[in-house]
């Protein structure tokens, strides 16, 4: 049995505000297991966001606990990477300086870790733009900056919130694909929200259906895909005879009427 | 892009925007120079009454005066540093005041309807109310041209530090930073271009302070001589003093622009 990185108890949350209340999810139950990427999906406006928020210790559940490494998660232990849509890059600093402010911040920053980022930063391939601000780098690098910023701390797991959401199609694939490899070169854990069912498949080992507000599971899919040895990538997951029968079966539950 | 190897396509569209910008400059001289020249030949055939506009050569004699026996550098200098203790006070103290709102959500909401009542109120209203309480000196015009500045300076500033993504202080929450270090990370950095366009506009609202204050009670100072000259009917002294007025906005304004080019690498 792998060890378990996350563990969700029965989490319920609801916002107050003069309008009403919003009960955003309810009774969710989910591990999440060493080296593994879960998916989530779920119609819009469903909660998503807010799970992720409280898994990282940012809000406080309306009932219900999150164990991360068997610890509740607080500001002192917190140690979670976090990914957005945007990639919040600070456009005054270059790329290097973005690449190391969670350092800075936690005040660890030092000559080893310059090192480290800029190995990072050489070996996906931005050696030429250490020195250049973000406004030079295309979308996708932007990305990649973002994940190197996540990935230097050495986070438990990672939360990705549509990462891959503001880049444009092809763009989004390559980037995909390249992350999708390099989290599972680095055995990383994560949870990746995705609007996007296919890349939801190619990424993750589980794909969690959520329901219409407020969210509860709905099912929880295991992805099995055969590929050829040396494809058992994000791009050549989608290549897998099995891929259509997900990507239906995934379709079918989100049950989306428009 | 480099220098050479530039095609002839190219290098046409480049001297023609070059030869429509030199052109741009020179109508822009032109029409100063016919402009004074109207005005001077129109007063040399009276057909204005130089009584009420005076004329150019006339204004460049009194200047030339002025300039002779110091009088003017007086002036200038007590009304410049007027306006840059003014607008340093006015921009400083309103920054501060910001930093404070963005820091107590609590005290941002008591205070926001007296700072849109300041801010709707005409703020010259209170000059006189200023130089009674403060004293009919510097300080009076001094602390006038800070209330005009600072109102301004508080809901641009404010309204900048709350506009920063929600995303990004989750982001910086996610490495565990405290209050300090998100203002000090990202808002105040991410306000640099707020905090410039505020610098700009300070400039004109610190001198209509300092104008205004010494109107009211100065004994030297630009504003000084424009209401002396308005007194004793001597319209070259008002004209002289608008003038040399927008000469040195314009100056300070450059000196706001090239700060902000030192931000600009980005
Ligand atoms: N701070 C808040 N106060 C009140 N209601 C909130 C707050 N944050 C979110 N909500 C509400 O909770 C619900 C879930 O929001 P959330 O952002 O978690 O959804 P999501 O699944 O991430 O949506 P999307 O697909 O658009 O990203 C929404 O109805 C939203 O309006
Ligand atoms: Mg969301």
């Amino acid at each position: 049995m792998k060890n378990t990185v996350v563990e969700i108890n029965n989490i319920g949350m609801t916002y107050h505000s003069l309008e009403g209340e919003t009960e955003a999810i309810k009774n969710i139950d989910l591990n999440i297991y060493e080296g593994e990427i879960v998916g989530i999906v779920g119609p819009s406006g469903c909660g998503k966001s807010t799970l992720l928020s409280i898994i990282a210790g940012l809000i406080e559940p309306s009932s219900g606990t999150v164990l991360v490494k068997g610890q509740k998660v607080c500001r002192s232990n917190r140690n979670i990477g976090y990914m957005f849509q945007k990639d919040q890059l600070l456009e005054w600093r270059n790329i290097l300086q973005n690449v190391v402010l969670g350092l800075e911040i936690q005040g660890k920053l030092n000559s080893q870790y310059y090192e480290k980022a800029r190995n990072l930063l050489n070996n996906y391939g931005l050696g030429d733009f250490i020195h250049s601000y973000p406004s030079q780098l295309s979308g996708g690098m932007r990305q990649r900056v973002a994940l190197i910023r996540t990935l230097i701390l050495e986070p438990d797991f990672l939360l990705l919130d549509e990462p891959f959401s503001a880049l444009d199609y092809q763009t989004r694939l390559a980037i995909s694909d390249e992350i999708g490899v390099i989290l599972k070169k680095e055995g990383k854990t994560g949870l990746l929200v995705t609007h996007d069912i296919a890349e939801a498949i190619s990424l993750c080992d589980r794909v969690v259906i959520l329901s219409n507000r407020p969210a509860t599971i709905k099912e929880i899919i295991d992805i099995k895909l055969t590929c050829p040895e040396g494809r058992n990538t994000p791009l050549g997951r989608r290549e897998a005879p099995e891929f259509r029968y997900y990507f239906n079966k995934i379709w079918k539950e989100l049950d989306i009427h428009v | 892009m480099s220098k050479k190897n530039i095609s002839k396509a190219h290098e046409n569209y480049l001297s023609s925007i070059k030869k429509r910008n030199k052109t741009i400059f020179i109508t822009q001289i032109a029409v100063f120079v016919i402009g004074l020249s109207l005005w001077e030949v129109a007063a040399h055939f009276k057909w204005i009454d130089t009584f009420l506009t005076s004329y150019p050569s006339q204004i460049w004699r009194l200047f030339v005066n002025y300039t002779k026996n110091g009088n003017l550098f007086h002036h200038i200098g007590i009304s410049v540093f007027e306006t840059v203790v003014g607008f340093t006070g006015g921009t400083l103290l309103g920054f501060i005041v910001a930093i404070g709102l963005w820091w107590s959500k609590f005290w941002a909401r008591v205070f926001d309807p007296y700072l849109v009542m300041l801010n709707s109120l005409p703020k010259t209203a209170l000059a006189p109310i200023i130089i009674i309480w403060v004293g009919a000196g510097y300080s009076g015009i001094i602390v006038t041209a800070i209330s005009v500045s600072i109102v301004v300076t508080i809901m641009n500033m404010y309204e900048s530090f709350i506009s920063v993504d929600e995303d990004l202080i989750k982001l910086l929450n996610t490495f565990g930073a405290t209050k300090f270090q998100i203002l000090r990370k990202i808002v105040l950095p991410s306000s640099v271009p707020a905090l410039i366009n505020t610098l700009k506009i300070n400039i004109g609202l610190s001198w209509v302070g300092v104008i205004v204050g010494e109107f009211l009670v100065s004994k030297a100072g630009i504003g000084y001589l424009i209401v002396y000259g308005g007194q004793v009917f001597k319209l070259d002294i008002v004209m002289m003093s608008v003038f040399i007025l927008a000469i040195i906005s314009v100056l300070m304004y450059r000196i706001v622009a090239i700060v902000e080019n030192k931000f600009n690498r980005w």
